[in-house]
C-alpha cells in the first residue's frame, strides 16, 4: 500500500501542476447532468487540496482563489462563490498540512472529506445568504465521493514523482577500464 | 520528503492570516458587487466568450456518443415513428386549416377593433447543450445566443406550454432559467374562470407554487394555467401549469396551492425561444398611491 511516509519523491515541475489543474478544470466543464452531476466531486478542489499538501510552495491561497473565480465563471455562478470557498479551504489545509503529511493516503481520505465538507458548506452559506433555495442533502455527495477519490488520485499523481532519475553511468565506466 | 521549509527569519512574504483576508476579503466584495448590485454582467460576458469554446469543445464527445446511439436505432421503431408522424401531421394539418381561417378572422376583427397586433411571433429553434453547474439554480444552457438573435427576456417554451426565461446571452449560448427556478414568477391566468394569478417556482422540479391567493379563491385541482401576458413579457395564452393541489386551511389568509408544470420543463432536448414581445403599448403611468393618514393618536 502506497504510503506518504518519507519517500524519496521528486518535486513536479511546475508545469505538470499546471497541466493537471488544466485538466480538472475541463473535466468540471463536462456537460453532466441530472445525478452525476450532483454526485460528481470538484476535481480542481481535489487537485488543489493535492498540490498544497505536496508542494505548497507552488500553490497557495492565490491560485484557490483565481482558479476559484475561473470556476465561478463557468458555472455562471455569483462571482467569488467559489474563489472564497477555495480560499478558505485551502488556508485550513495549509495549517493542517504537518498533521495530513503523517497519515497514509488511505487516512488522509477523512480529512480530505472534513476539508471539501467545509467548502461546499461555505458555497452553501453563501448562496443561501443572496436568496438561493437549498438544494437537498444530496448537495453534500460530491464531498464523500471526492474523499473516495482522494487515495487512487494520489496514487496516480505520485507515480510520476516517483520516476527514477536516469541513471549516472559514470561509476560503471569507471570501474569497468 | 526533500521539500525543504526555509526557517522563519527568512523573509517569506506577508503571513498566512493577512493573506486570508485579503483574499477573502476580495471574494466577499466581488460576490456583494455581482449579487447585488449587479454590476459585473457584462465582464462575465466577455469571460464567457474565452470559456464558451472550452466547453463546447468538452460538450463534442458527449454530444458525438448520443449520435452514434442514434445511427444504431431499431428499423422497427423508426417505421412505426413514421407512421406515427404521418398520422399526426394530417391530424395538425387539419387543423392548420381551420387556425388559418380562425387566424384570418381575428385580424380582421383586430382591424375591426383598431387593435393592433399584440406581438410578432420570430421564433428560434434551439438545442440543450447541457444543464447549468449550479446546484442551487434551475438553469439551461442551450446553443443560442445573441449571434442568433436572442436576447435576454426572451421567453422558452417547448411545443406544451412555458420552460422558462432567457437570462443571460453570449455570443454562442445563451442561459435560460427555467420557471421552476426558485427566482422565476410567471402571471398566470385560470382558463376556466379567467382569475389571474401569479405563479413562483420553488427551486424543487416538478412543481410550482401559487401563494397570495385567498382562502375562498375559486380554484380547483386539474385547473389549467396559462400566461395571462399582462407583464408584457410572457405572451398570452401559453400554457404553464395545472393545479395539482389546493389545501385550504382556515388557520392561514391564503390557501397553499401546488401546481406541476405542463411542458418536459426537464424533459425536452429541443426548444423553442419566442421573439420578444413587440408593439406592445407603453404601460399606463399608475395614479400615484393615495398615502392613508397614518398619525399616532
Amino acid at each position: 500500500m502506497a504510503s506518504a511516509k518519507p519517500t524519496l519523491t521528486r518535486p513536479a515541475s511546475a508545469r505538470f501542476v499546471l497541466v493537471t489543474l488544466l485538466l480538472a478544470l475541463l473535466i468540471n466543464l463536462l456537460p453532466w447532468s441530472g445525478l452525476a452531476k450532483q454526485l460528481w466531486p470538484d476535481c480542481i478542489a481535489l487537485l488543489l487540496l493535492y498540490w498544497v499538501i505536496h508542494q505548497p510552495r507552488e500553490i497557495g491561497l492565490g491560485a484557490a482563489w483565481f482558479l476559484g473565480l475561473l470556476m465561478d465563471i463557468a458555472d455562471g455562478v455569483l462571482f467569488g462563490q467559489h474563489a472564497l470557498a477555495y480560499t478558505l479551504m485551502i488556508f485550513l489545509t495549509q495549517i493542517l498540512r504537518p498533521r495530513i503529511q503523517m497519515f497514509s493516503f488511505w487516512q488522509q481520505t477523512l480529512y480530505i472529506f472534513g476539508l471539501l465538507l467545509i467548502s461546499l458548506v461555505v458555497m452553501l452559506v453563501t448562496r443561501l445568504a443572496f436568496g438561493a433555495a437549498f438544494p437537498g442533502p444530496l448537495y453534500f455527495a460530491s464531498s464523500i465521493l471526492g474523499a473516495l477519490l482522494w487515495p487512487s488520485l494520489s496514487m496516480v499523481l505520485r507515480l510520476r514523482q516517483h520516476r527514477k532519475p536516469r541513471t549516472d553511468d559514470t561509476f560503471t565506466k569507471l570501474t569497468n577500464k | 520528503m526533500i521539500d525543504v521549509e526555509p526557517p522563519p527569519f527568512f523573509k517569506r512574504g506577508l503571513p498566512p492570516t493577512v493573506r486570508l483576508a485579503i483574499f477573502s476579503g476580495l471574494a466577499l466584495i466581488l460576490m456583494v458587487v455581482d449579487g447585488h448590485f449587479h454590476y459585473l454582467n457584462t465582464l462575465r460576458n466577455a469571460l464567457a466568450i474565452v470559456i464558451n469554446p472550452l466547453q463546447h469543445g468538452m460538450n463534442a464527445p458527449v454530444r458525438l456518443s448520443s449520435k452514434v446511439g442514434d445511427f444504431f436505432v431499431a428499423q422497427g421503431r423508426l417505421k412505426s415513428e413514421n407512421a406515427d408522424l404521418k398520422e399526426m401531421q394530417l391530424l395538425l394539418g387539419g387543423k392548420m386549416l381551420q387556425f388559418q381561417a380562425l387566424q384570418a378572422e381575428n385580424a380582421q376583427l383586430r382591424k375591426l377593433l383598431n387593435a393592433k397586433a399584440r406581438y410578432t411571433q420570430r421564433t428560434t429553434l434551439a438545442e440543450i447543450l447541457y444543464a447549468g453547474r449550479d446546484p442551487f439554480a434551475r438553469k439551461i444552457i442551450v446553443d443560442r445566443g445573441s449571434l442568433h438573435g436572442v436576447l435576454a427576456g426572451q421567453v422558452v417554451a417547448d411545443n406544451i406550454g412555458v420552460i422558462g426565461q432567457v437570462t443571460r446571452v453570449s455570443p454562442a449560448v445563451s442561459e435560460v432559467t427555467l420557471i421552476t427556478d426558485k427566482e422565476q414568477v410567471v402571471p398566470v391566468q385560470i382558463v376556466r374562470n379567467g382569475l389571474r394569478a401569479v405563479v413562483f417556482g420553488n427551486g424543487e422540479s416538478g412543481t410550482l407554487d401559487m401563494p397570495f391567493m385567498s382562502f375562498s379563491a375559486d380554484i380547483q385541482p386539474g385547473d389549467q394555467l396559462v400566461t395571462s401576458g399582462i407583464d408584457g413579457v410572457y405572451p398570452p395564452g401559453l400554457p404553464v401549469a395545472v393545479v395539482s393541489k389546493v389545501e385550504r386551511n382556515a388557520a392561514y389568509l391564503f390557501a397553499k396551492i401546488a401546481c406541476m408544470p405542463s411542458a418536459g420543463v426537464d424533459r425536452q432536448r429541443q426548444l423553442l425561444i419566442l421573439g420578444a414581445v413587440q408593439n406592445e403599448p407603453a404601460p399606463a403611468r399608475l395614479p400615484e398611491p393615495i398615502k392613508a393618514p397614518h398619525g399616532k393618536r
